[in-house]
């Protein structure tokens, strides 16, 4: 082997072929079986159903398509749940802000309480979330008649929806941001203050840009998930058509009046700005992956 | 400015960081904090800075009590051990940040602004890079961006935690020496903090040796590494060796041998005696310390001999110039230069 060309061994030329394999490679047929199994599964829990809504909502041609949102209540539908992302998330924004920087820049008393607290949405049932506010605000509740009688509506009206959301989706942005600011630690925040820089202009000018990505992501979860929300808002909601429902309400009340191109409809129109988050996020994961690398994890 | 610390204690959690410190800085000198990790020695200057608040104790600028006041008004530059540059701003705008965010009345106008970090940044040798961002500079870059941003806000004090720490030792000699100069043409007062006393010994005017949270000598180098006042001090300082003897009668025993060593006034009883290994004479006769060499290596320019002294196994190091004929014998006797004696 010393005699081949050159005559000097070198450690970086492989001396037999199976050399080259690593001892993580697997064999060429393990590899097509995972792989299948993976896809399959995508294929079967994921795409197909996905390709199904838009199927359904165009199978009776553009025009009946289009036709579905000209309805009043689809219409009424999709403004009121762009109206309670639009309300919901720039509230968990500020909340995830606060919170998280609570919990990432100091130490307090009761602060591991705190972050168990928002988690919580994530482990309480959706419906019993919605319930919590009914029997809160509701008619039977001790706040009812005194709410009535100075003609506040919360249950069965968007106030209720609003905050019905807001529960359930408030840990997104606080979860993205947590082990952010903990990992980028306190140091920047100690220089611009050294330097002169007030509270203000240290979050506004340092703390801010350092976590812009993570918060633009957890928004992006967050809106999605607020559009999306079907348990919480159910229960507080009432189902007025016209009134209070929102784009999952409606298509469940389309769907059971055997409306299923108008169901579908509004579905696909769900499931399109779902999609649209999905891009957006994926984006600014392919252009901005370094910054968010290690506070990934949904 | 002056830097006046009173009695300062410091308490994380009930564990004392720092216990009882008073040290006093004399106006534009360049003084070490110098000490093993967890000795207090960043904590010290954390609390100079306003970073972290005493548990007891004060702490003067002048005359004033820095102590009441905040960060902001104490007005000091802090280089931070990871540097802290602000990584969406360029040089230019990390250099400026400081000017930028005073009160409109202090604030200068824009240009000014612009001049004096120009200003600066030629001061630090980095003129031409005031657009880059902090990641497209390298370490040595990054630990002058952080000094002038330091400088820019024109400190009253100059703090810098482990200032060369995340460099090679290449980087490390160049900046230390271009550290000395800008303090020089400044005249900045200035505390330092390190573990590596070479950088302390060469760069300081005067060093704050620290263990345990405790002040243990304060010193020029040639104080501090010539008359050491404690055993951790000879230990951490400069090499040196250590060996249990006695005093009887004003000499120094090491068992039934006298050294030749006079140690007028020193009550009898047991001490350890501490050496550098280059304060020692090789003698032919008369009293001595004699060792069998049990090993010798090449430091640089000499012969570092290791030597087995008496029956005990006790051992001591000696230097020799590498060709000396002295390194080829297996017994070696000599007697300590300087020396000193600190109750076993």
């Amino acid at each position: 082997m010393f005699e081949r060309e050159g005559a000097v061994y070198d450690s970086r030329r492989p001396i037999a072929p199976h050399q080259h394999l690593r001892p993580t490679t697997e064999r060429a047929w393990v590899k097509v079986l995972l792989i299948s199994i993976a896809l399959i599964y995508m294929l079967a829990i994921v795409v197909l159903p996905l390709i199904q809504v838009f199927f359904e909502a165009f199978r009776k041609g553009f025009d009946t398509y289009f036709a579905s949102f000209e309805d009043r209540g689809a219409q009424t539908a999709i403004q009121l749940t762009l109206t309670v992302a639009a309300i919901a998330v720039p509230l968990n924004l500020v909340f995830g802000v606060a919170a998280s920087w609570a919990v990432a820049k100091f130490e307090f008393w009761g602060k591991s309480f705190l972050i168990t607290l928002i988690d919580l949405p994530f482990s309480v049932s959706p419906v019993v979330s919605g319930m919590v506010y009914v029997l809160l605000f509701g008619a039977q509740s001790a706040l009812g008649p005194w709410l009535k009688a100075n003609d506040i509506e919360i249950i069965f009206a968007v106030p209720g929806i609003v905050l019905a959301t807001v529960f359930v989706t408030f840990p997104f942005i606080a979860r993205e941001l947590i082990p952010l600011m903990q990992a980028q630690g306190n140091t920047d925040e100690e220089a611009a203050i050294s330097l002169g820089a007030s509270g203000w202009q240290t979050f506004w000018r340092v703390t801010l840009p350092n976590i812009k990505w993570g918060l633009l992501y957890g928004v992006l979860l967050c809106n999605a998930r607020a559009m999306g929300e079907f348990g919480a808002v159910s229960v507080v909601s009432g189902h007025i058509r016209g009134q209070t429902t929102t784009m999952p309400l409606e298509i469940e009340i389309l769907y059971n009046e055997y409306n299923f191109t108008g169901a579908f409809a509004v579905a696909s129109l769900l499931a399109m700005l779902a999609l649209l988050t999905l891009v957006f996020k994926s984006l600014l994961e392919w252009r901005y992956g370094d910054e968010l690398a290690g506070t990934r994890r949904h | 400015m002056e830097i006046r610390v009173e009695n300062v204690i410091k308490e994380f959690s009930r564990y004392p960081a720092l216990d009882n410190v008073s040290l006093g800085v004399r106006s534009g000198e360049l003084i070490a904090l110098l000490g093993p990790s967890g000795s207090g020695k960043t904590t010290l200057l954390r609390l100079i800075a306003g970073l972290e608040n005493p548990t007891a104790g004060r702490i003067f600028f002048g005359e004033e009590d820095a102590s009441q006041k905040t960060v902001q008004e104490r007005n000091v530059g802090f280089v931070f051990q990871a540097y802290a540059l602000f990584r969406n701003m360029t040089v230019l705008e990390n250099v400026s940040f400081g000017l930028k965010v005073r009160p409109r009345a202090t604030r200068p106008p824009k240009s000014e602004i612009r001049r004096r970090a120009l200003e600066l940044l030629d001061l630090v040798q980095l003129n031409g890079l005031e657009k880059r961002y902090p990641q497209q500079l390298s370490g040595g870059q990054r630990q002058r961006v952080a000094l002038a941003r330091a400088l820019a806000i024109e400190p009253r004090v100059l703090l810098l935690d482990e200032p060369f720490g995340a460099l090679d030792a290449q980087v490390r000699k160049e900046l230390r020496k271009w550290l000395r100069e800008i303090h020089d043409r400044t005249g900045h007062t200035t505390v330092f903090v390190t573990h590596d006393q070479e950088e302390a010994l060469e760069l300081a005017d005067r060093l704050v040796v620290m263990s345990r949270g405790k002040i243990e000598q304060v010193g020029t180098p040639d104080e501090v590494y010539d008359k050491p006042n404690s055993p951790f001090v000879f230990d951490f300082i400069g090499e040196s060796s250590a060996l249990p003897v006695t005093v009887q009668g004003g000499e120094v025993w090491l068992g039934d041998r006298a050294l030749g060593l006079r140690a007028e006034g020193t009550a009898p009883g047991s001490y350890r005696l501490y050496f550098r290994p280059h304060d020692v004479d090789l003698v032919d006769d008369g009293p001595a310390l004699v060792g069998v060499v049990a090993g010798a290596r090449r430091v640089a320019g000499l012969r570092r001999v290791e030597l087995e002294i008496g029956g005990d196994g006790a051992r001591a190091e000696i230097d020799l110039p590498h060709d000396h004929p002295a390194g080829e014998r297996t017994r070696i006797a000599f007697r300590p230069r300087l020396w000193s004696l600190f109750p076993a």
